[in-house]
């Protein structure tokens, strides 16, 4: 694992956001988020489009800023240029060089986390076999499906084998047995002390985690295992834990 | 370490792109290529009507390249000319030799009252004085004068381009946010790009000196080597404005609109006009213009000859100029990630 220098409390939350608002404009898209994920837990943040998901997690990671409140990573304030060296970041969006192969996407983000030479390399061969992509990493990227995308997208925020990975849907676009391999891994990761914050659309995919946020038009509606959440709306699925949740945040709102 | 990753990127995705490169290398001699031809060619022809003109005078003109046609009467003339077959007719009217020009094109006014200032001086063999040139010579056409401003131009203007174009690229695809997401400090990007596209514009460069020294075989008095290291300021300058000033475009046409704001009037101040008509204080407006200094160097080195110390001062101007934009670049920078 890569091992960060002085960082003070061994014990604080991988990410401890306190009444976070955001707005662009007079539209407000977050509303007084307070929420705390432990280390090593594999969260979740489940929400329809537009419900301030992506604003969310580009707060925690410091890309973005808050209006208000606060944001603290591993026990450090954010935002801050040495806790970016903590945490692998997949956007929503593919953010890939097209006139790159995808070999060269990797070395050249690897080379950004400071890792070079035969680690580089054997971290690049790593990743590729993880995402499937060995046989694909000498062409060029605008030549790549889709999905290949989104895999190597997924492969660069593996790279640095951060302590913290925070993935914007990282399996849109991926067929159902890669991304079980893939969520599989994510597992793996997860036991091994790593902290994953993902957002998803999947309801299936959701009961893989530890623990979900629930967001609707910008308000964080419940935090909870998957079973409290469909306990606490006396549903048998997610998909009705959701809705349930949704009427009556929406009748609050 | 990363400035050279991101420098090798940028090599990586040039090498990729074979129609940005060309744009950059060959676009330019192209252009330098058809401007020479359109102000170096053939001299040009005035036709002149005469009307009651002594031989030697018309036998002078033909010399000095006059399509001479004799008319026996001013009427016959003066419809030739309103046809638009004659470009001046030149009559003696009670012994005053009177020249009537036809008048809608202001380069054949110019060179129609040229070679009759030189026919009649070359006339009265004795009167006419004998002509010495302190730069250029006899042999030195337009292009030569002005050539130095258009390799300068073309430097700064395709980099430009590119350097905008390349940086907006970066933002709008998303790359430039997850590159932020990475440890990397918005100075290592600013300096990654300079390095990365350094190498480009330095090649550029030299490709341009040598293909208008060599092949277009532009007047050169002074050291190529001194004309390479404008050149390369002068890109630089392009390089660090055009990256600066994609950050206020939100899309690859409205780079293209700066063009007409940034460009073109830097193109005016430069040397190509003659400035000397304006408002001394609207003149004063070229000390703003990187392409200025850059300009007034190339001419001062291709023209004049001249040497380190004639010209060292836009050097610095143009060093400050790149230190400045690349300064403001980080700055800019701050509007993506504050840290
Ligand atoms: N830069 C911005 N400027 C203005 N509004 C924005 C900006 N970014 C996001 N928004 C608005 O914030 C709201 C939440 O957007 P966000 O991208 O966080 O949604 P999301 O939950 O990730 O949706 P999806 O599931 O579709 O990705 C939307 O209404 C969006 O229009
Ligand atoms: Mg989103």
């Amino acid at each position: 694992m890569h091992s960060l220098p002085n960082i003070p409390l061994a014990s604080a939350p991988a990410v401890e956001l306190k009444g976070i608002s955001r707005h662009f404009g007079s539209h407000t898209v977050l509303q007084n988020i307070s929420i705390a994920i432990p280390r090593g837990q594999l969260f979740g943040l489940l929400g329809p489009s537009g419900s301030g998901k992506t604003t969310l997690i580009k707060l925690m990671t410091g890309i973005d800023r808050a209006d208000e409140g606060t944001v603290a990573m591993l026990g450090e304030p954010m935002p801050q240029l040495k806790m970016l060296q903590a945490f692998g970041y997949m956007a929503q969006a593919d953010a890939l060089y097209a006139e790159l192969t995808g070999k060269q996407n990797l070395a050249f983000f690897g080379a950004m986390f400071g890792l070079k030479g035969t680690i580089l390399q054997a971290r690049i061969q790593r990743v590729a076999k993880l995402v499937d992509l060995t046989d694909h990493l000498n062409k060029q990227t605008s030549a790549y499906s889709g999905g290949m995308k989104r895999r190597l997208s997924l492969a660069v925020a593996l790279l640095h084998e951060p302590q913290l990975l925070v993935l914007d849907e990282p399996t849109v676009g991926i067929d159902p047995v890669l991304r079980q391999s893939i969520w599989k891994e994510l597992s793996a990761l997860s036991k091994q002390g790593v902290t994953i914050i993902v957002t998803t659309h999947v309801m299936d995919e959701a009961e893989k985690c530890d623990r979900l946020g629930l967001i609707r038009g910008g308000k964080l509606i419940a935090v909870d295992t998957p079973k409290g959440i469909m306990e606490q709306s006396g549903s048998t699925t997610i998909e009705e834990a959701f809705i349930a949740f949704g009427q009556a945040g929406g009748e609050e709102a | 370490m990363r400035i050279k990753a991101l420098a090798i990127r940028i090599i990586h995705q040039f090498i990729k792109d074979k129609r940005t490169l060309a744009l950059l290398f060959l676009a330019p001699l192209l252009v330098l290529s058809l401007m020479k031809l359109v102000f170096d060619g053939q001299a040009v022809s005035p036709a002149i009507g005469t009307v009651d003109i002594p031989p030697t005078l018309i036998e002078k003109m033909e010399q000095l390249h006059a399509d001479v046609t004799v008319f026996a009467n001013a009427n016959d003339a003066q419809s030739a000319l309103g046809s638009g077959d004659l470009d001046a007719i030149l009559q003696l009217d009670a012994s005053q030799p009177k020249l009537m020009l036809e008048g809608s094109d202001p380069s054949l006014n110019r060179a129609v009252l040229l070679l009759l200032q030189n026919a009649f001086q070359n006339g009265a063999a004795s009167t006419a004085p004998t002509i010495t040139y302190l730069h250029g010579g006899p042999d030195m056409a337009a292009f030569d004068s002005f050539g130095p401003v258009l390799i300068g131009f073309f430097s700064f203007f395709f980099v430009f381009l590119l350097a905008g174009v390349s940086f907006l690229r970066e933002r709008t695809s998303g790359t430039l946010e997850r590159l932020l997401a990475t440890p990397i400090r918005r100075s290592e990007i600013v300096a990654g790009y300079l390095a990365g596209f350094g190498i480009f514009t330095l090649v550029q460069a030299s490709l341009i000196a040598w293909f208008s020294v060599d092949v277009l075989g532009l007047y050169m008095a002074g050291s190529i080597g001194y004309m390479l290291i404008i050149n390369l300021l002068l890109s630089l300058t392009a390089l660090t404005l055009g990256t600066l000033l994609s950050s206020f475009a939100s899309s690859e046409f409205q780079i293209i609109q700066f063009i007409p704001l940034v460009i073109v009037p830097q193109a005016f101040f430069s040397g190509l006009f003659n400035l000397d008509a304006m408002n001394p204080w609207l003149q004063k407006l070229s000390l703003i213009m990187p392409l200025y200094y850059g300009a007034d160097a190339m001419q001062g080195i291709m023209i004049r000859g001249e040497g380190w110390l004639d010209f060292q001062k836009n050097v610095y101007v143009l060093i400050g100029f790149s230190l400045l934009f690349a300064i403001l670049n980080v700055l800019a920078l701050k509007k993506h990630r504050r840290m």
